[in-house]
C-alpha cells in the first residue's frame, strides 16, 4: 500500500490509516493523522530527509521512517 | 511550598491567592502570553511534586493574587514524555505537596483550531474550571478565517477570550474572566463522550487502584490514560509502584475492549477529532474570496531551498557563531578590566593578609568569573529568540536533521552544539530548545566536548612554543594544522559518546521527530529582550553561586597553609633590591608560596599519575589549578615558573621558561609530544566549574554534572596517555 513517504513534492493523498499502536502512531494520530484526512507533501529537506508536509492547515516536519506508517487510500 | 497550604477552597477576595496553570500546544504564543500576564514577577522554580524546572509568576485582579505556572507546550495529555507527565501531574495535583490548580488557562491558536481544541477537550475531561485564551486571531483573519467567539463559547461550554499578547491586547479581559470563572467555580462539561464499554473499564480500573491509594481516590482521568496509552508513562509508573499485576489487569481490560470492537488508542483520537471538527464547522467561517501572496510560504521555499537554503543557513550560523565568539569579546574584556581594577582598588585599601587575598582573589575574582559569561548568554539568547520567534529555528532544525540523526540526535541539537564552540555555557542553556528530554540531556552532556574559546589560549601557548613552524604537504603550516586537529578532536569524539549515551543511560521508547514548522512572522522585540534578560538572570542566580563557591575553594587551596616562607636571606635580598628587582622577587615569592600550598602539595601527590602522560609535577599542579577554569593554566604556569600571574599566551618569557624546564636527568620536560599530550587533555577534559554548575542547573540534578566530569576527565587522561605512550615511542 502507498504511504506518505512515497508521495512526491506537491502530491496529495488521503489517509487510510496509521499502522501500529505504539507511542509514535498515537502521536501521529493526535497531531491529526486520522482516516479520511488529506495530507500534502510540500518538500523534502536538501539532504533528502526529513520531509515537510501539510495537514489540517499546518506544516509539519517528519522523517521518512515515520511517514511510512501513514498509509494512504487508493485513489 | 507554602503556596499549597494557603490556597483557599472558598472564595474570600482580598487575602486569597489562586493557582492558574497555563497550558497549550507548542507555537501558540503560550509563553509570550504567560510573560505578558506575569511580567517581571516571574521566576524559575520547580513544579510541586516533580523535579522539572518551570516558570512561575503572579498577577493581581480585583485584589486577588493569582499564582501562575507555565506548563510545557504539549499536543496531548497522553503522557509519553516527561514534559507531558509534568503537565498531567500538575493538573491532577499529584506528587508530594502538590495541589490541583484552581483554574486552567488553555492557550488555543486560532489558525489551527481543531488540533488545538484536541488538548482542550482532554483538559475539560479533568474537570477543573477552564478558560480558553484564543491567540493568533489576527493571523487567522488575514488567512480569511473568521471565528465566532460566541458560538465557540456555547459549543465548548467554557469562556473564550481573544488575546494578542505581544500588543498586550485582551489581557485585562482575560484576567477578569479568570477571576469570574474562579468565583463561579463550575467544572466544565465533559464534551467528548467516549464509548460506554471503555468508560466502564476505566471506572473498574480506578476502583481497583483506589484500594491501593486509600487516602485519595484514584483519578478517573489517569485510569483512562492507563487504559489508552499502551506502554506510556502512567503504565510505567503504576507498574513500578504496585507491581506487574497492574499491567496484567490493564492488558486484560484492553483485550476485552478489543473484543468488543473498541480499538485503542485510535478510539480516543477519532472521538475527539470528530467532536472538534463539528465545533470548528459551527464556529469558523472561511471567506475563500482571497488570493493574496503567501509570504510565509515564499520565505519557506527560499530558506529550505537545496542551494539558497544552505547558503542562508550557513550565513545565519556564521553570524550566530561570530556574535558569541568575537562580538561578545569587547564586553567580556571590559568586564574583566572593571573587575581587576576593582580588585586592585580594594586590594590597595585593605591590609595585606588572608582577608585581602580572599576578597580580591576569591570574591571579586569569583564574581568577575560569573559576570564575564553574561554578554555571551545575552547575545546568544537574543539571537535564539529572534530565530525562534520568527520561525527560522524550526527550519534550521529541518535542514540539519539528517546530519544529526546519524548519531541519534535531531536537528534541534545543532545550534546548542555550534554555540558550544564559543562557550559551552550558553550552548548548554540553548539545549532548552530541544523538546525531547533525552536528546536534550545527550546534547548537554556532549556540548562541553566542543572546543570552546577558553581552550584557544592553551593551544596558542603550547603550539607556538613547541610545534615547529614547518610546512607540510607543501601548503599547510604544521602549527595551523595542529590547531585545526585540536578543534576537530572534540567533534570526532562527541558523536560516539552521544551514540553510546542514547543506547545506555538515555535509552527508552523511541520518540519520533515530529516538528511543527510555524508560519514565518516578524519577531516581537518584547519577546527578544525578555528572553535576553530572563536567561542572563537565571544564569547569574542559579549557576553563579556554584561558580563563586568553586572559585573561593580554589583560592583557599592555593593560599593555605600560608606558611611563613620569607627567609632571612630573602629579606636581605629584598632590602637591597632595586625597583626592578623587587618585582622579580615578588614573583619568586608568589611561586614559592604556590608550590608550598595545598594545591602544590596535591600536585606532588599526583605526580605518579601524570608521569605516564609525560608530565612533571608542575604541569600536574597547573592542570589541577585550572580545573575550575581551563584558561587559568597560563597564569598558573606563570606563577609556578616565577614569572608572576600576569602572563598571557603570547608571552615570550613564559615560552622560554617552559623550553628551559628540565627533568633531574637533564632531558627537557616539554617536547612536542608532551605539548600535544597536554593539549589533548585540555581538549577533552571538563575543566570548567561554570559548565558543571550550568549542567546542574539545567538538568536539576547533580548526577549529570558528575557524569560529565567523570567521563570527560577519564577520556582526557586516556587520550593524553595514548598520545604520550605512542608518540614518545614513535617520534622519541
Amino acid at each position: 500500500m502507498k504511504t506518505l513517504a512515497d508521495l512526491s513534492p506537491e502530491e496529495q493523498g488521503c489517509i487510510h490509516s496509521v499502522t501500529g499502536t505504539d507511542g509514535i502512531s498515537q502521536r501521529l494520530a493526535e497531531l491529526g493523522f486520522t482516516s479520511g484526512q488529506t495530507v500534502q507533501v510540500i518538500r523534502f529537506a536538501p539532504l533528502g530527509d526529513p520531509m515537510q508536509i501539510r495537514i489540517r492547515g499546518f506544516s509539519l516536519a517528519l522523517r521518512r521512517h515515520e511517514a511510512k506508517r501513514v498509509r494512504l487510500a487508493e485513489q | 511550598m507554602d503556596v499549597a497550604s494557603s490556597a483557599p477552597t472558598t472564595a474570600t477576595p482580598g487575602a486569597a491567592s489562586y493557582r492558574v496553570a497555563v497550558i497549550g500546544n507548542p507555537n501558540t504564543g503560550k509563553t509570550t502570553l504567560f510573560n505578558a500576564l506575569t511580567g517581571l514577577s516571574q521566576h524559575t522554580g520547580n513544579y510541586p511534586g516533580v523535579t522539572v524546572e518551570s516558570a512561575l509568576g503572579e498577577f493581581r485582579q480585583n485584589g486577588v493574587r493569582f499564582l501562575a505556572v507555565d506548563l510545557p507546550g504539549v499536543y496531548s495529555l497522553a503522557p509519553r514524555a516527561p514534559d507531558e507527565m509534568v503537565a498531567v501531574s500538575v493538573l491532577l495535583g499529584s506528587g508530594d505537596g502538590a495541589v490541583t490548580p484552581d483554574v486552567v488557562l488553555c492557550v488555543v491558536d486560532a489558525t489551527n483550531l481543531d488540533r488545538n481544541l484536541y488538548i482542550a477537550t482532554q483538559i475539560m475531561d479533568i474537570g477543573l474550571p477552564c478558560v480558553i485564551a484564543l491567540t493568533m486571531l489576527d493571523l487567522a483573519e488575514k488567512q480569511g478565517t473568521h471565528i465566532d467567539i460566541a458560538v465557540l463559547e456555547k459549543r465548548l461550554g467554557v469562556r473564550v477570550v481573544p488575546v494578542q499578547a505581544t500588543k498586550r491586547r485582551g489581557l485585562g479581559q482575560l484576567r477578569q474572566t479568570l477571576w469570574e470563572t474562579l468565583n463561579a467555580a463550575v467544572s466544565p462539561p465533559r464534551p467528548v463522550v467516549l464509548p460506554e464499554a471503555f468508560t466502564q473499564e476505566a471506572q473498574a480500573l480506578a476502583r481497583q487502584l483506589t484500594q491501593a491509594h486509600p487516602t485519595a481516590g484514584f483519578p478517573h482521568f489517569l485510569a483512562e490514560r492507563l487504559l489508552i496509552d499502551a506502554g506510556g508513562m502512567v503504565e510505567q509508573d503504576l507498574t513500578r509502584q504496585h507491581g506487574e499485576h497492574v499491567r496484567a489487569s490493564v492488558h486484560a481490560a484492553r483485550q476485552r475492549l478489543a473484543d468488543s470492537a473498541v480499538q485503542l488508542p485510535q478510539m480516543e483520537v477519532d472521538h475527539r477529532y470528530a467532536w472538534t471538527a463539528q465545533v470548528v464547522a459551527d464556529a469558523r467561517r472561511s471567506s475563500s474570496s482571497r488570493n493574496r501572496t503567501d509570504w510565509s510560504e515564499l520565505i519557506d521555499s527560499l530558506v529550505t531551498h537545496k542551494v539558497w537554503g544552505l547558503v542562508i543557513f550557513l550565513t545565519v550560523m556564521g553570524v550566530t557563531f561570530q556574535s558569541i565568539f568575537s562580538w561578545a569579546l569587547p564586553l567580556m574584556d571590559s568586564i574583566d578590566t572593571i573587575f581587576s581594577a576593582l580588585g586592585s582598588w580594594v586590594g590597595s585599601r585593605l591590609p595585606e593578609g588572608p582577608l585581602q587575598s580572599l576578597i580580591v582573589d576569591g570574591v571579586i575574582g569569583g564574581v568577575g568569573a560569573v559576570v564575564v559569561f553574561v554578554p555571551q548568554i545575552a547575545i546568544l539568547f537574543g539571537l535564539i529568540a529572534l530565530l525562534e520567534d520568527s520561525g527560522y529555528m524550526a527550519r534550521a532544525a529541518f535542514l540539519m536533521d539528517r546530519v544529526m540523526a546519524g548519531f541519534g540526535l535531531s536537528g534541534r541539537s545543532f545550534i546548542p552544539l555550534l554555540s558550544s564552540f564559543a562557550c559551552a555555557i550558553p550552548g548548554i542553556m540553548a539545549a532548552r530548545t530541544i523538546d525531547n528530554q533525552r536528546d536534550r540531556i545527550a546534547t548537554i552532556l556532549i556540548a562541553p566536548l566542543m572546543s570552546c574559546s577558553a581552550r584557544l589560549p592553551v593551544y596558542v601557548l603550547l603550539i607556538s612554543a613547541f610545534i615547529p613552524a614547518q610546512t607540510v604537504w607543501g601548503i599547510f603550516g604544521l602549527q595551523g594544522l595542529t590547531l585545526f586537529c585540536m578543534y576537530c578532536l572534540g567533534l570526532l569524539v562527541a558523536p560516539p559518546i552521544a551514540w553510546i549515551l542514547k543506547r545506555t543511560l538515555l535509552s527508552g521508547e523511541a520518540v519520533p521527530f515530529l516538528m511543527e514548522l510555524p508560519p514565518f512572522k516578524l519577531p516581537a522585540w518584547r519577546v527578544v529582550l525578555f528572553r535576553m534578560y530572563d536567561r542572563s538572570m537565571a544564569f547569574l542566580k542559579r549557576a553563579g553561586s556554584i561558580i563563586l563557591a568553586t572559585t573561593i575553594l580554589v583560592w583557599t587551596l592555593s593560599y593555605y597553609p600560608n606558611q611563613d616562607l620569607v627567609s632571612e636571606e630573602f629579606e636581605t635580598r629584598r632590602a637591597t633590591a632595586t625597583e626592578a628587582e623587587l618585582a622579580l622577587l615578588e614573583s619568586e615569592l608568589a611561586g614559592v608560596r604556590l608550590r608550598a600550598s595545598y594545591l602544590g602539595q596535591a600536585g606532588r601527590a599526583i605526580e605518579p599519575f601524570v608521569q605516564p602522560l609525560g608530565w612533571d609535577w608542575k604541569i600536574g599542579m597547573a592542570t589541577l589549578a585550572s580545573f575550575p577554569a581551563r584558561e587559568v593554566i597560563i597564569a598558573a604556569l606563570g606563577t609556578i615558573y616565577n614569572l608572576g600571574a600576569g602572563q598571557d599566551e603570547e608571552s615570550l618569557e613564559l615560552r622560554q621558561a617552559m623550553r628551559a624546564e628540565r627533568w633531574p636527568d637533564g632531558r627537557p620536560v616539554y617536547t612536542p609530544v608532551v605539548a600535544i599530550s597536554i593539549m589533548v587533555f585540555f581538549a577533552l577534559c571538563c575543566q570548567c566549574g561554570a559548565t558543571l554548575a550550568t549542567i546542574k542547573r539545567e538538568t536539576n540534578s547533580w548526577g549529570y554534572p558528575l557524569l560529565t566530569f567523570v567521563y570527560m576527565t577519564s577520556l582526557a587522561y586516556l587520550g593524553a596517555l595514548a598520545v604520550y605512550q605512542i608518540g614518545s615511542r614513535w617520534i622519541g
